[in-house]
């Protein structure tokens, strides 16, 4: 496929992140083109986690620019970049237990639903024909990602596979421009990160949405990926095409470890 | 095969999202008001005299319903533990008590309300620390609430008019010829004025908590890192919580003392109180609306018929009858909790599970 100039969507400048004296990030560059699907791999302990929580607003960098969508983004906090359109999956599925897989997500619509509490307080006219519109949103969305029948289940009685395609579902739900996916195929079988692989490119496709995803099994990641960053102790080694990635020395090295 | 959904086919989301979606629900809701409305109101219970029934009985447990309301959006919705509720529901009698003395004209009803308000912005202040701290810590915070305000209203004059007593004296009122409060109104009256209160108030619960405002407190009690994720901003959604809990609290607390008690010391809103708010929340069921009731019902209503049928019925002594109910409720609500942690509000689900496929097991 030839790369033709893609819109930068998403830069990261420099970026350097400390926990006291513990170097997590250490002067980390790359950029996420519109429609890509970006891997970030690396061992662990690499700062991969890190980096996604850097993008969410959850850590704030002592050095280092973000850059969305060609402006350079203010330090905020989780609560506004999701109003910006990034959403995001956990590696520890972070599901709302004590609900339904259908409330779970719905909660993602959270943000685009804004009749005020008066309307809410009676439930009547403009509040449920917004509850409604968006119950409707959220079924197509279940629909799409085949979880019909766990619709009604409390979500902390699914088994884990369906978990996580619940919470891509939540995600799913906020209509991002930005995907993040934490370890979306971790501790999954080969039959459930085949359906999840493909659910991850459908949403790419169908959805033009962009995907930074963080992922473990290095089939996975080369088999996705437009293009892949691979950290090390927080220290970018090399970036390029899966096929350019696998060829780096430095990153053989790194996951083989080098003769001494 | 008490009752089967089968066939309620709902082919609008409108339907589905109604509060009761089941023909069987709206049956059991119908009875229950039957209940409350009609029947209780004429017969009373059986075996207690009419004015027991009213005023010992019904009416503090409608009001100690609506504190559980209260409770539960704030500890079983929005995950906020708190500790003051009755200095919360002081709050609300003595702010009620100040409303009636400046404008001694205004409706009796409106007071309330807005003691309510009052209330809610207490308890948003108090509510601040709980943008810092969780658990355990959050419920300290809380009980320096309780301690405060304890202190606030024996030391504060101008709280209760500066009486003698000390205490708050219920003015009389009234409302298109009908004596509302102090000491000539009818227990049917006040008892009338509470159970609108709760209902509307349960009608309002129920709305809000299964809209946006009601999702974003639970995303925040269930996971806060995921729900800030999605764009619930803590701060908008703990205050709030805190505001539409307190809320209820004061309308409670005022309903308690003008159209129960009649008067009230400091004593009624100590900790002893709120301790036995949070016993009716736990074992009614945390985040549960049916649970406030069978929570309030049990804590409340289950002694004090106890006790009146151990000295008519059984003759038993007033004053032993008064432990062995004390030792009887620790026991079932050991047990209960045991058996079920969830409170009785999961006990009632799993049995309508059960009696929807009865007499079948699965």
């Amino acid at each position: 496929m030839v790369n033709e100039q893609k819109k930068v969507m998403m830069e990261v400048k420099n970026i350097n992140l400390r926990f006291g004296g513990v170097i997590a990030i250490q002067d980390v560059s790359f950029d996420i083109q519109e429609g890509e699907i970006r891997a970030i791999i690396g061992p662990n302990g690499a700062g991969k986690s890190s980096m996604l929580n850097v993008i969410n607003g959850f850590y704030h960098p002592q050095e280092g620019e973000i850059w969305f969508r060609g402006e350079k983004r203010p330090s905020m906090e989780p609560y506004e970049v999701a109003k910006t359109g990034i959403a995001r999956t956990f590696q520890n599925i972070a599901l709302f237990k004590g609900m339904t897989t259908i409330e779970n997500v719905m909660t993602g619509r959270q943000l685009q639903m804004n009749k005020n509490f008066f309307w809410q307080l009676f439930r009547y006219g403009p509040a449920i024909e917004e509850e409604v519109e968006h119950r409707r949103r959220c079924e197509e969305i279940i629909d799409f990602l085949e979880i019909n029948h766990i619709r009604k289940s409390p979500v902390g009685s699914l088994p884990y596979g369906l978990q996580k395609r619940v919470e891509l579902a939540r995600a799913l739900a906020m209509e991002p421009e930005l995907l993040l996916l934490d370890e979306p195929m971790a501790g999954m079988n080969v039959e459930e990160k085949q359906d999840m692989s493909r659910f991850i490119i459908d949403v790419n496709e169908e959805f033009g949405t962009t995907i930074a995803l963080i992922e473990h099994d290095m089939a996975v990641v080369m088999d996705l990926a437009d293009r892949v960053v691979v950290l090390d102790y927080g220290k970018m080694l090399a970036d390029g095409t899966p096929k350019e990635v696998q060829s780096n020395q430095a990153v053989i090295d790194a996951y083989l470890g080098v003769a001494h | 095969m008490y009752f089967r959904e089968t066939g309620q086919f709902k082919s609008k989301y409108k339907e589905e999202l109604a509060a009761f979606p089941i023909f069987e629900d709206k049956i059991g809701i119908a009875i229950a008001a039957l209940l409350a409305f009609v029947l209780i109101p004429i017969f009373g219970l059986p075996g207690l005299s009419w004015d027991f029934t009213m005023s010992a009985v019904m009416i503090p447990v409608v009001i100690f319903t609506i504190t559980t309301l209260g409770l539960n959006i704030l500890l079983g919705f929005a995950g906020q533990i708190s500790l003051g509720t009755a200095a919360f529901m002081g709050v609300g009698a003595y702010s009620c008590y100040k409303i009636m003395t400046i404008f001694p004209d205004l409706n009796a009803l409106i007071c309330v309300v807005l003691s309510g308000v009052v209330t809610a912005f207490v308890g948003t202040i108090f509510g601040l620390p709980s943008l810092r701290i969780k658990g355990f810590y959050l419920m300290v915070a809380t009980l320096a609430a309780q301690f405060f305000l304890e202190w606030a209203f024996i030391r504060i004059p101008w709280l209760y008019n500066y009486n003698i007593s000390g205490a708050i004296e219920v003015p009389y009122k009234e409302m298109f010829g009908i004596v509302l409060t102090g000491a000539k109104s009818e227990p049917l009256t006040r008892y009338f004025v509470c159970l609108g209160f709760l209902v509307v108030l349960t009608w309002l619960a129920s709305n809000v908590i299964r809209g946006r405002i009601g999702r974003s407190w639970m995303m925040i009690r269930d996971m806060d890192i995921a729900a800030e994720l999605i764009g619930v901003r803590p701060l908008t959604a703990k205050l709030s919580a805190f505001a539409f809990s307190s809320f209820y609290i004061g309308i409670s607390g005022a309903l308690m003392v003008f159209f129960w008690l009649g008067a009230a010391e400091v004593e009624s809103f100590d900790i002893n109180h709120s301790f036995t708010y949070l016993f009716m929340v736990i074992i009614g069921g945390l985040g549960s609306i049916t649970g406030c009731y069978f929570g309030a019902i049990l804590v409340w209503v289950v002694p004090v018929i106890l006790k009146e049928y151990g000295k008519s019925v059984f003759g038993i002594d007033a004053f032993v009858m008064e432990n062995f109910t004390t030792i009887l409720l620790g026991v079932v609500m050991v047990v209960i909790l045991i058996v079920e942690p969830h409170g009785l509000a999961r006990i009632w689900q799993i049995a309508k599970q059960k009696l929807r496929l009865w007499p079948f097991p699965y």
